[in-house]
């Protein structure tokens, strides 16, 4: 066979993995040819939307639908009453909870489904909401957990038993009608004890705010069922499609079998397209009731107002230390408000996710974590807004704290964090609440950063410009964000992760075609993080055929093999992994068949990039290609003709990315702007699949982070009236806000993924919300801030220098 | 956000703009950019059963530029203003201050005649206008009429112009001395905390005259004649500029909103008019 090309451009002609191959899927979406949700355009379809309640907390006496059948165009009104008979309205949270579909003689926070109008268009459908007249009977309005938790006011009579006990929730005894769980996490009394005879104690109390997700898209579905063969359609933006399809069948009673969920292109999930919503469940009744296909899109304001919001922590800390800033304890308390129903969406086991990875990346010997989660009027969600589970408000807790004790013992934060982190010769490590860390190396990362932004130059700087300011040379603070964290991905190993009882692995199927390229389908879901070219690369490497030659599909489950799909960055380090297995088998059955043409003993070749090449002669070979083909002409002994394979991979452990950050901020204080000067980002999510994908998965992230801790915020007035229900007041950065980010990386293989991938996608987002805060905080340190809450807006920035005494 | 129904209307002159006003009274609205009344009619707070788009009006589009005076027709767009070959010599503030209204999609289509007639106290042309001493053109069934733009505005979203009443164009002095459009907004595409319009004119170091107006600090655009009086006379210095930045608090009326409390809008609305002032002056 005629080789004329060298080891090294063999290499490159796969495209495998660690090289920055460009996205596939841009020749679509920068041609506008990308196919969403809304793109489906079915014959006879229809357009179903929702009268959604005004008000937070209110008793609904009457719904008068007959005005808005008059409405040329409107089909059908559906409320709670038509949906009972079927016992569809209501419906079962991630949580363990129950949701109402249609308001059930009540409302618990404003912008509620109340009435589902199924119209022609979408128009006939916005004319009939307005005329559909519902007689409301206002409640008081509980916005603030705390209160809640003393209230007299039950939000929820439905889970208040008739002798006005309070029956045990999906997850424990409830204390309290508004109450919904109590969780812990290591070790109540050694850790009080540690801390109440430590001799250094810092303690804080901090909300983090509630957000959103606020995807470019917003949710939406098709429903089509087809009533002559009894199969249901249902396009939709699912980050979980297979977990969508079996919560149909078990709450519409449809079998399995007869159900299809495709998720088309998805604009953006970040955690807000992981739930079922009440537009899926009426969009697929109104397809049933009306015999035709039904459409539902949010507009911006329904996604923000009503759909999965994330965070709304109210965490208080308290961690002690020597004198010398070695940590001896964490305690951490966290008052969830969880809104209206109880839709947060984590593994069973998990009401407050994550949370208990809140002694970051510190070598803590004793800790304690205790959740509370409580009802109020706002509206449900509590998803996990790019991170894994609750990772966000876990490594905010912690990275703030390493801050106030730096305060505290008047020290260093960096130097503080270093003195405190998990050595490299420590790992596996098992921290005090539970997780076992695989592995890490954080000074490495730490020094690194450190050096490569010149930390001392920047504290001296940092200390002439206190000076200067003190002296009225100037009017602007610089502040110093720091913050080292550890994400905890990929969940994950089914003994300790489900979703409603669907074990977290997931799945790679590959079908080699005789031609020598190949497809593979998932059980995840791109939102953008672009699986068709990184997957790919996985299997060019794993399998000896050019990336540009193997198609990647997801999304369609009567396809895809069953998988618990993507969010949690939990792709790569699952559906990644199954992918290298798949591959592997390919790989072994290609073995036996090179074998057989080179007329050699199995063990006698070896995978050499694309081909399997004899020992010791390496002339003597067999490219994949021709292997491929072999598979489907040639009747080899003992071996089923074809190529293919499957994969179902259950992790054996999460895996661990980490990263250390540094902002370098300056701030006006007499108008409040903060200005970035400055953000480097060193990442380290073991062994890299594609540079270019991962900076531009740390850019998005870091993004949304700048959002979240500057301004980005989900808030409501004490009427329980959403305020931040549009993009004018919902901070969405554009270009002009966002500073140049400088990328950086370390490189610390997971031991026990096949590749040693651990996942990026939110890691930018989890290590960046602290950051940009510290910043913020860091510049006010010098005059006393300990600590203000987020998001650090133009007027909180403001509020925190004239509480400081700086406005004169 | 899908709009009620509504009959779209594209007249080629005026006369069929004011017969269609005429003939439908308060339920017909004009549309120039559609980039505020749109998203009004989406929101369903905007009831417009006749919309009569401006755009194939002809002789609306026109920047002209006297000798003594700047004639801007009510459909050139801000990013017109922005791109004019003349106009920022002559007036400079106009394209400072359109620059940082919105973005380039928005610029594209928003117009002047748009901003200036919609009464939105967030809007940044109409306090622009009041500081330039502009005067706004409108025509109606009984012909046309001019309306100082100081005397323009009466509350939120209700202005001198009557709902039959279409203006055309709008008419600036040049201006003289140095200028200033200073802003604080939250992000790009934000309506302003706080915004100040500043010209100004010097003899030696001496103020000859200040003319200063500042946005979204009430429910229409102020004109502080007393701020501009403090300075005159004046060196600009510290006693000088606080004296202003107080007149000025006497005029604004701020509310609370998401930007923030009152003390805050009112602190940021003096260090606004500080920074405009102290630019404006370097300029004069
Ligand atoms: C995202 C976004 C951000 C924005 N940010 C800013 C900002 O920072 N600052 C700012 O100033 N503006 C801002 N705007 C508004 C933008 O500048 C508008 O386009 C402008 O205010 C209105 O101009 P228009 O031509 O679009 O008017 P339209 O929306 O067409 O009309 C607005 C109102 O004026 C009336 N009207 C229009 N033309 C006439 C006329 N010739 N005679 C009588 N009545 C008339 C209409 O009937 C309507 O009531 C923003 C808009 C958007 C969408």
């Amino acid at each position: 066979m005629k080789d004329d090309i060298t080891r090294e451009e063999r290499v490159d002609n796969l495209k495998g993995m660690g090289c920055s191959r460009k996205r596939v899927e841009d020749a679509r979406f920068t041609q506008g040819k990308g196919n969403y949700v809304d793109d489906v355009k079915l014959d006879g379809m229809l357009f179903g939307d929702f009268v959604r309640s005004p008000y937070a907390h209110a008793r609904i006496t009457n719904i008068d639908t007959a005005a808005a059948l008059e409405v040329p165009g409107v089909l059908a009104v559906l409320t709670a009453a038509d949906l009972e008979p079927l016992g569809l309205h209501w419906m079962p949270t991630l949580a363990g909870d129950k949701q109402m579909v249609l308001a059930d003689g009540k409302v618990l926070f404003q912008g509620q489904e109340v009435a589902f109008v199924v119209a022609e268009d979408r128009y006939a459908a916005a004319d009939g909401i307005e005329l559909v007249e519902v007689e409301y009977e206002e409640l008081p309005v509980i916005v603030d957990p705390f209160e809640a938790l003393n209230s007299d006011v039950v939000l929820r009579e439905d889970l208040v038993a008739e002798d006005g006990s309070i029956p045990d929730g999906a997850h424990g005894p409830r204390k309290h009608p508004n109450h919904i769980f109590t969780w812990d996490a290591g070790d109540k009394e050694p850790t009080e004890e540690v801390i109440a005879n430590a001799e250094i104690v810092a303690e804080e109390t901090m909300y983090y705010h509630r957000t959103h997700p606020c995807p470019l898209e917003t949710c939406g579905c098709v429903a089509s069922m087809d009533k002559v063969n009894g199969k249901l359609t249902l396009w939709g933006t699912f980050q979980a499609p297979h977990a969508i399809r079996t919560v149909v069948s078990l709450i519409s009673g449809i079998e399995e079998h007869n159900i299809r969920v495709i998720s088309p292109d998805i604009g953006g999930g970040f955690g807000n397209k992981v739930g079922a919503y009440p537009g899926y469940v009426c969009s697929v009744v109104a397809s049933i009731v009306t015999g035709k296909p039904v459409k539902w899109i949010e507009d911006r304001m329904d996604n923000l107002m009503t759909t999965a919001f994330a965070r709304d922590y109210h965490m208080t800390g308290k961690i002690s230390a020597t004198p010398e800033g070695k940590i001896t304890g964490l305690h951490c308390h966290v008052t969830a408000d969880h809104g209206g129903f109880d839709a947060c969406a984590d593994p069973t086991k998990f009401p407050a996710g994550f949370m208990n990875i809140c002694t970051g990346s510190y070598d803590i010997p004793t800790a304690y974590l205790e959740v509370d989660g409580v009802y109020t009027n706002k509206a449900p969600g509590g998803v996990s807004y790019r991170c894994s589970f609750r990772v966000t408000e876990a490594v905010y807790f912690i990275e703030r704290m390493i801050e106030v004790l730096a305060i505290k013992l008047n020290m260093d934060a960096a130097e503080l964090r270093r003195i405190n982190f998990i050595k490299k010769e420590q790992f596996p490590y098992t921290a005090a609440l539970g997780w076992e860390y695989d592995s890490g190396d954080y000074h490495t990362a730490w020094d690194k950063a450190l050096k490569t932004v010149d930390y001392d130059g920047l504290r001296a700087e940092q200390a002439q410009r206190v000076v200067d300011f003190k002296a009225g040379k100037t009017r602007k603070l610089m502040g110093i964000g720091l913050s080292f964290f550890t994400e905890i991905v990929g969940a994950g190993p089914v003994k300790n992760c489900d979703i409603l009882g669907l074990g977290m692995f997931d799945s790679c199927e590959i079908r080699i075609h005789p031609t020598g390229s190949a497809i593979a389908r998932l059980g995840t879901i791109s939102q953008g993080q672009g699986h068709a070219t990184t997957f790919a690369q996985i299997l060019a490497s794993e399998i000896g055929l050019p990336a540009d030659s193997i198609t990647i599909e997801e999304g369609d489950t009567d396809t895809a093999p069953y998988g618990l799909g993507t969010y949690g960055s939990r792709s790569t380090p699952v559906a990644g992994a199954a992918t290298a297995m798949a591959g592997r088998k390919i790989r072994t059955k290609a073995q036996m068949i090179a074998a057989y043409l080179l007329e050699v003993h199995d063990n006698d070749v070896e995978f050499d990039v694309d081909r399997f090449v004899v020992k010791g002669a390496s002339e003597k070979f067999k490219t994949m290609k021709e292997i491929a083909f072999a598979a489907y002409n040639q009747a080899i002994p003992g071996l089923e003709p074809g190529l293919e394979a499957v994969s179902y991979y259950d992790p054996p452990n999460m895996t661990y990315p980490f990263g250390a950050y540094v902002c370098v901020m300056d701030i006006d204080v007499d108008t409040g702007v903060p200005e970035i000067r400055r953000f480097y980002a060193l990442d380290d999510c073991g062994t890299r699949i594609n540079p270019m994908i991962i900076e531009g998965q740390v850019h998005g992230g870091l993004t949304e982070a700048l959002a979240v801790a500057l301004g980005q915020e989900i808030a409501y007035d004490d009427m329980g009236n959403c305020k931040t229900g549009t993009l004018m007041d919902f901070f969405l950065p554009t270009a002009w806000e966002v500073p140049n980010y400088e990328t950086d990386f370390t490189v610390t293989p997971s031991p026990h993924h096949p590749i040693g991938a651990k996942g990026v996608g939110e890691s930018p987002h989890v290590g960046g919300v602290p950051c940009f805060s510290n910043a913020v905080q860091d510049a006010f340190r010098p005059f006393g801030n300990i600590h203000t809450n987020m998001p650090h807006d133009h007027w909180r920035i403001w509020k925190t220098a004239n509480e400081l005494g700086l406005h004169g | 956000m899908i709009p009620a129904e509504f009959e779209y209307y594209r007249p080629k002159d005026m006369a069929g703009v004011l017969s269609l006003l005429e003939e439908h009274g308060d339920d017909a609205r004009v549309m120039a950019g559609g980039h505020s009344l749109i998203p009004m009619m989406k929101l369903r707070m905007a009831d417009v059963p006749h919309l009569i788009d401006l755009q194939d009006v002809g002789g609306l589009s026109n920047i002209e530029i006297n000798s003594d005076s700047i004639h801007i027709g009510a459909l050139v767009t801000q990013s017109d203003i922005v791109e004019h070959a003349g106009l920022a010599d002559v007036a400079p503030i106009l394209r400072e201050a359109a620059l940082q209204i919105a973005d380039p999609q928005v610029r594209y289509m928003g117009t002047i005649g748009g901003n200036v007639a919609n009464g939105d106290p967030g809007n940044d042309m109409p306090g622009l206008m009041q500081c330039l001493d502009a005067v706004f053109t409108v025509a109606g069934a009984d012909g046309e009429r001019q309306i100082p733009a100081r005397d323009f505005y009466e509350a939120a979203y209700m202005t001198a112009r009557e709902d039959d009443e279409v203006l055309t164009s709008v008419t600036i002095a040049h201006p003289q001395g140095g200028y200033a459009y200073e802003k604080q907004k939250r992000k790009i595409g934000d309506y302003a905390t706080a915004a100040a319009a500043v010209q100004i004119t010097k003899e030696g170091g001496t103020c000859v005259s200040a003319s200063i107006a500042m946005t979204n600090l009430s429910d229409t655009p102020v004109y502080s004649e007393a701020a501009g009086a403090a300075l005159v006379g004046t060196s600009l210095n510290d006693a000088a500029l606080s004296a202003a930045i107080a007149a000025m608090w006497g005029d604004i009326d701020p509310t609370e909103d998401n930007r923030g409390p009152i003390a805050f809008k009112n602190h940021v609305a003096g260090v606004i008019l500080r920074r405009a002032l102290e630019r404006a002056w370097s300029r004069a």
